[in-house]
C-alpha cells in the first residue's frame, strides 16, 4: 500500500467519524442466541467460534451487573442495544472533507488532529475499526516480511485459528466479569497481533476505534501475543460522535507476553463524554489484562479523557519470575463525567516488579476514582511494587477518590504507596495571569505539568496529541 | 506612566486603601515604605488585578488607559509586572515553557509574531546569567524546590525577559542575603531607563542603597502620609515610622 493510500485511509477513518448519515446494516436491538448466530454468520465464522460465543452467552445470562464501582448511571437495558452495525459499503464513506459537517470538522480541528498532520503517522501501522467491522489494516505486507501478523480479529479467526483458539480467553476468561462475558458472546471486531520469537516489531501498531451508528454498542476484542524475546508497541485511539443517548462500549483486550517479551500498550481514549449537562456519552466498560511470563515486561499507558462513565482497570498478571508490570495513567473528568479506573498488579513469580503512576484530574461536577489492587501471592518472593497516585482538583464541585487495595501474602515483598491530592491553586493561576497568560492556557499548562510523568511514557506523536486533548477536554472548566 | 487618584480598595470587605494618590512618570523609581499592615503589598496586588482585591472608588490610569477596565493578564500584557514576595511553585511546568508562554502572550498582544525557540532560549540564558541562576533552572519546574533566594532571582529573571514598562517589586529584598541582594539590585538597575518605571515596596532602607529611588513614600493606614527623596528613607531608618504616624493622626484630628 502506498503512502498516499495510507494517508487517505487514515483520513477517511477520521473524516468518517464526523458523518452522521452513513448507510449501515444495523441489526435490530436485542440480545439472544439468534443475534449471536447472526453476528457469527456475518463474519462467516467456523463452528467452534460460534460455540465459544454461545457458551459465553450462557455464562453471561447467569451473571449480575457489578455495582461496586464509584459510578452512577441508569440501569442498562441490554435488549435496547444493537449488537451489530456495519457500513453498507466502504464507498459510502465520505470521499472528501467537503462532505463533512463543518461543525464536526471544527471539533476535530479543536482536537488538535488536523487531517494533514496525520502524515506524522507515517511510521505507524493502523487497523481502523468502524462500528462492528474493521475497514482495513495498513502496512500488513511490510509487517509480514518480518513475520508480524497484524489484522482484524475476524480475519485471525479464519487465518490463524490455532493461535486464536489457544490464546482467546486465556488471560480474561469468559466468566471473568459481566462485561467481559458479554463481550465474549457478541464481540464484533478488533485487532489481532502476533510477534514471532525474537522479533522487534519494526513500527508502532495502532487501532482506531470509532462508534458511528446510533443505538449500537461496540464490543471490540483485541488479542496481542508477543512470542519469546519479541517487542511490540501498540496504541489505540477511540472517538465517537456526539449523541444525546448513551452508547455502550464493552471491550476486552488480552496481552500475552511470553518469556523475555515486551509489550507496551498505550491508549488515548476520547470517546464522546456527553455534553456539559451530562447528557449522552459513551459507557466505557472495559477489561484489559496482560500476562507476563518469565522476564517479560508489560506496560500500560492510558490517557482517559472521554466517556460519560469509565470502568476500566488495565492489569498485569506477573506470572513469570522477574517479570515487570507498569501502569501509567492520566484520567481527566469534566462536567458530569465519571471515571472509576486503575489497575491490578498480581504478583505470582519471584522478584516480580510493578510500578503504578496514576494522575487523576477532576473538573466541573465530575467524579474521578482511582481503584487499584496490588497483590503479592505467597510465591512472590522478593517482589516489589511502587504506587504513586495523585489527584488534582479544578474548581470546588468535583470529586476525587482513591481506593487502594493491598494484599501481601509474602513477607519478603515490598509495597510502597504514595498519594497526594492538590488543587490548581488561585495563587498559581494568579502567577500565570500576572505574566500575561490567559486562564485557559494557565489551567492546561498546570494540568499538563501535573501529568508530565505519564506523558513521557507515550510515543512522541501521541504525547503531543494527548496534551492538546487535555486542553480541549478542560474547555469551560475555568469560570 | 501611572496615575492613581483617591484609590479606595478592600480585601474580603476589609478596607485597606483609603484614598491613595500616586503619580509616576516614565523612568522614575518610587519606593513605598511603611509599617506592617499599611497596605503596601495590597497596592501592588490592586495594581496587578488580583482576584478578591476590590476597588471601591478612585481611578488608576496606566499609559493613558483605564487600568481598572482590564483583566489581570491584560494588564500584564500592557507592561505591568509584579515581582512576587512569595512566588508560588508550579510543579512539572518548566520555567522555560512558562516564560515562553508569557513572552508569546505579550508579543501577541503587541501584534508581534511568537519568538522562535532558538531566539527565546538565547535570551533566557542571558537573563539567567544576569541574575546568577544556573541555566538548568530553565528546565526545572517553575519555582519547584527553589530556595527563597533562587525564587526571588527567578522573579527578576522573568522581569528581565518580559521587559515591562512598570515593574512592581513586592518586598523582593525580604529573605535575601547581601550577595543575593546585590544580584537582584544589579538586575533591576540594568533595566532602568527613561521609558521604564519602578515601584519598590520594602520594609527596609537597605535595599534603597542598592536601588536608588527618585521618591520615597510612606504609606500608613492606606494613604501616603509623607513623600520625599531618598533621604526620607534614611530618616525613617533612624527614627522609625512612629513620629510620622502620630503627626499624621494629630494633623487629621
Amino acid at each position: 500500500m502506498s503512502q498516499e493510500q495510507i494517508d487517505q485511509l487514515i483520513q477517511k477513518e477520521y473524516a468518517a467519524g464526523f458523518v452522521t448519515n452513513i448507510e449501515s446494516d444495523t441489526l435490530a436491538p436485542g440480545l439472544n442466541e439468534d443475534v449471536i448466530a447472526f453476528i457469527s454468520a456475518k463474519k462467516n465464522e467456523p463452528e467452534w467460534m460460534l460455540e465459544w460465543r454461545l457458551k459465553a452467552y450462557k455464562v453471561w445470562k447467569e451473571m449480575v451487573e457489578p455495582e461496586w464501582a464509584h459510578v452512577h448511571y441508569p440501569k442498562i437495558d441490554f435488549n435496547e442495544v444493537s449488537y451489530y452495525s456495519a457500513p453498507k459499503s466502504m464507498a459510502d464513506r465520505p470521499q472528501s472533507l467537503d462532505d463533512v459537517d463543518p461543525e464536526l470538522l471544527e471539533t476535530y480541528k479543536k482536537l488538535g488532529i488536523p487531517l494533514h498532520e496525520q502524515e506524522a503517522l507515517a511510521g505507524v501501522a493502523v487497523d481502523a475499526v468502524f462500528d462492528s467491522v474493521s475497514v482495513g489494516t495498513t502496512f500488513r505486507s511490510k509487517l509480514k516480511e518480518v513475520g508480524v501478523i497484524f489484522c482484524s480479529i475476524s480475519e485471525a479467526v479464519h487465518e490463524y485459528p490455532e493461535l486464536v483458539k489457544k490464546y482467546l480467553g486465556s488471560v480474561v476468561p469468559q466468566k471473568d466479569n459481566f462485561y467481559a462475558a458479554l463481550n465474549c458472546a457478541v464481540f464484533s471486531d478488533g485487532s489481532f497481533v502476533y510477534i514471532p520469537k525474537g522479533v522487534r516489531c519494526p513500527m508502532e501498531l495502532s487501532t482506531y476505534f470509532r462508534i458511528n451508528e446510533s443505538k449500537t454498542g461496540q464490543f471490540e476484542r483485541t488479542l496481542i501475543i508477543a512470542d519469546e524475546g519479541s517487542h511490540v508497541s501498540y496504541l489505540e485511539g477511540c472517538t465517537a460522535p456526539m449523541r444525546d443517548e448513551n452508547q455502550l462500549h464493552a471491550a476486552v483486550v488480552e496481552l500475552v507476553a511470553l518469556d523475555n517479551a515486551k509489550i507496551k500498550y498505550s491508549t488515548v481514549q476520547n470517546w464522546y463524554p456527553g455534553n456539559a449537562q451530562g447528557m449522552g456519552g459513551i459507557y466505557n466498560f472495559v477489561t484489559k489484562r496482560g500476562i507476563a511470563h518469565t522476564n517479560a515486561h508489560i506496560s500500560w499507558t492510558q490517557v482517559e479523557t472521554g466517556s460519560a462513565v469509565t470502568w476500566k482497570y488495565p492489569s498485569c498478571i506477573l506470572k513469570g519470575d522477574n517479570s515487570v508490570g507498569e501502569f501509567y495513567s492520566v484520567a481527566l473528568t469534566n462536567n458530569y463525567q465519571q471515571a472509576d479506573t486503575g489497575t491490578k498488579m498480581i504478583h505470582l513469580g519471584k522478584n516480580t516488579r510493578s510500578t503504578i503512576i496514576s494522575k487523576g484530574i477532576s473538573a466541573g461536577k465530575s467524579s474521578n476514582a482511582y481503584r487499584g489492587l496490588v497483590r503479592m501471592n505467597p510465591g512472590a518472593e522478593g517482589a516489589r511494587n511502587f504506587t504513586q497516585c495523585d489527584s488534582l482538583l479544578i474548581g470546588d464541585q468535583c470529586a476525587a477518590h482513591t481506593f487502594p487495595y493491598i494484599e501481601s501474602k509474602n513477607p519478603s515483598a515490598i509495597i510502597e504507596h504514595e498519594a497526594t491530592t492538590s488543587r490548581v491553586s488561585d495563587d498559581q493561576m494568579y502567577l500565570c495571569q500576572q505574566r500575561g497568560i490567559n486562564p485557559e492556557k494557565a489551567v492546561s499548562m498546570i494540568v499538563n505539568g501535573f501529568c508530565k510523568e505519564v506523558f513521557k511514557e507515550l510515543p512522541m506523536e501521541f504525547a503531543v496529541e494527548a496534551g492538546k486533548l487535555l486542553e480541549v477536554s478542560l474547555e469551560g472548566s475555568v469560570g | 506612566m501611572l496615575s492613581i487618584k483617591d484609590l479606595h480598595a478592600s480585601v474580603e470587605d476589609k478596607q485597606i486603601l483609603k484614598g491613595l494618590n500616586l503619580e509616576i512618570k516614565p523612568g522614575e523609581v518610587h519606593a513605598i515604605m511603611g509599617p506592617n499592615g499599611s497596605g503596601k503589598s495590597t497596592t501592588g496586588h490592586v495594581l496587578s488585578g488580583r482576584e478578591g482585591y476590590n476597588v471601591d472608588s478612585g481611578s488608576i490610569v496606566f499609559n493613558g488607559k483605564d487600568l481598572l477596565e482590564m483583566d489581570t493578564e491584560e494588564r500584564a500584557r500592557e507592561g505591568l509586572f509584579l515581582a512576587f514576595q512569595y512566588p508560588v511553585e508550579i510543579p512539572g511546568v518548566s520555567n522555560m515553557e512558562f516564560m515562553k508562554a508569557a513572552v508569546d502572550a505579550v508579543r501577541e498582544h503587541r501584534g508581534e509574531e511568537p519568538l522562535d525557540s532558538v531566539s527565546f532560549m538565547k535570551k533566557a540564558r542571558e537573563r539567567c546569567k544576569a541574575v546568577n541562576l544556573p541555566i538548568d533552572f530553565l528546565k526545572r519546574g517553575v519555582n519547584e524546590g527553589f530556595s527563597g533566594g533562587e525564587k526571588k532571582r527567578n522573579e527578576i529573571m522573568q522581569m528581565m525577559l518580559l521587559e515591562p514598562k512598570l515593574c512592581i517589586l513586592d518586598e523582593t529584598d525580604s529573605g535575601l542575603d547581601i550577595d543575593a541582594l546585590q544580584v537582584v539590585a544589579d538586575g533591576v538597575n540594568a533595566l532602568r531607563d527613561s521609558g521604564r518605571s519602578f515601584i519598590v515596596v520594602t520594609h527596609y532602607q537597605r535595599l534603597l542603597n542598592y536601588i536608588e529611588p527618585d521618591y520615597v513614600h510612606v504609606l500608613s493606614d492606606g494613604r501616603i502620609i509623607k513623600s520625599g527623596d531618598k533621604s526620607l528613607a534614611l530618616e525613617l531608618e533612624e527614627k522609625g515610622y512612629g513620629w510620622l504616624v502620630t503627626a499624621d493622626e494629630e494633623g487629621v484630628a
